[in-house]
């Protein structure tokens, strides 16, 4: 699993929200299921992704959870803090499920 | 391992998929965005918008009965067909619909275990084709209160009958007004309605969409929290649909006899002027 996190460029100050994408080998995934969990664990928001595989949320600051669960792949989670006014980048990338079904 | 009360309310996408050639139901994706719809969705079945199909476009209440038999009339629905709902959001909408179809009497109509995800995890079929649909005429019964929790009736059950509150902890706390990814889809106050439990509506799923078995279902609502089968129970989220979701779990897998689904939810209660509200988080500076 690998992951990016960086603070988004000045012109996104004011906009806070998680923002990502899923990839498969490289290639940006569809269908894949990002869920935005809290601090407690709830759930907050999942996003099915389209051909671009994108998502976005925009939340409030604190801290976040994000889960990714695609066809034949592995789950994969990672944590993110957010500040006001600030963008967070997530990348998910996905591995074949170690047990994926016949 | 022990069954759900009324294991017939849920199909499992294995069932779906053996039976897609079969002619014998109705299937129909429920969505709040139809663009997933559009693209591609399980082949033969039709959609269904939750806003533009289900609502009435000016008062803020379910189409009527008259508009309903159209709805269904269009699409080729008649009274005898057995209707397979699914939808995105983890089944929100398709639950709704269910219980939306339950109150205009239509009886024969389950749920898929899971709905688009678990298909869409499982690698299935998928196709941007729309099925053909023969017009039909539907006749719906007069809509049934029996599920159905409207403004005047919560107000006066307020700390008498059971009711859960199914949004987020923080919603309900009062320390959010909204979704914490919705913070423009506020009431007028946070909060939550006196008396209710907070069980957020994803505790009785798996990630993968479908519910949870019926033994941790009545740990989470039984045990963990009081409710009983021999009171009624009121579901309220924000706008009904989530609601929804744990009306089914609560009536149609635990077996619940009285469940009622509060859709004014939130958006209403939160709004009406001088309803008791209780709300256990307090801002530093009151607010």
């Amino acid at each position: 699993m690998s992951s990016s996190c960086v603070d988004a460029p000045d012109d996104y100050v004011g906009e806070t929200s998680i923002r990502g994408v899923v990839e498969r080998q490289g290639k940006p995934a569809e269908g894949a299921y990002v869920r935005l969990t809290g601090s407690q664990d709830e759930f907050v928001a999942e996003h099915r992704t389209t051909d671009d595989g994108s998502f976005r949320f925009w939340v409030v600051p604190g801290d976040w959870t994000l889960i990714c669960i695609a066809p034949g792949a592995d789950r994969l989670t990672q944590t993110v803090s957010l500040a006001k006014g600030r963008a967070v980048d997530v990348k998910f990338d996905l591995e074949p499920a170690a047990t994926a079904a016949g | 391992m022990a069954e759900y009360a009324n294991p017939d309310a849920l199909v499992a996408t294995d069932w779906v998929a053996q039976h897609l050639n079969d002619a014998t139901f109705k299937l129909i994706e429920v969505d709040e965005d139809t663009d997933a719809y559009e693209k591609s969705h399980i082949p033969g079945a039709m959609s269904l918008h939750w806003r533009n199909e289900l609502q009435d476009p000016v008062v803020r209440n379910f189409a009527d009965k008259g508009q309903f038999e159209q709805l269904l009339g269009k699409k080729g629905i008649g009274n005898g067909d057995l209707v397979v709902l699914y939808g995105g959001n983890n089944n929100w909408f398709s639950a709704y619909a269910y219980w939306y179809f339950k109150v205009y009497g239509h009886d024969n109509v389950k749920l898929m275990n899971g709905g688009r995800k678990k298909w869409e995890l499982e690698g299935r079929e998928l196709t941007g084709e729309k099925p053909a649909v023969s017009a039909t005429s539907y006749q719906a019964k007069e809509a049934d209160s029996t599920i159905r929790a409207l403004r005047d009736e919560v107000i006066a059950k307020v700390g008498k009958t059971p009711m859960v509150d199914v949004r987020s902890p923080d919603e309900f706390s009062g320390k959010l007004a909204a979704p914490a990814h919705l913070p423009q889809e506020q009431a007028q106050r946070k909060g939550h309605i006196p008396g209710a439990k907070n069980v957020p509506w994803s505790k009785a799923a798996n990630e993968d969409g479908t519910f949870k078995s019926i033994d941790d279902l009545k740990a989470l609502y039984q045990e963990e929290q009081g409710l009983e089968p021999q009171n009624e129970t009121i579901a309220y989220c924000r706008i009904g649909e989530r609601s929804s979701h744990t009306w089914f779990v609560l009536k149609e897998l635990l077996g619940f006899p009285e469940v009622k689904n509060y859709d004014g939810s939130w958006t209403e209660y939160g709004s009406l002027v001088g309803v008791p509200i209780e709300r256990e988080y307090k801002e530093e500076n009151g607010g």
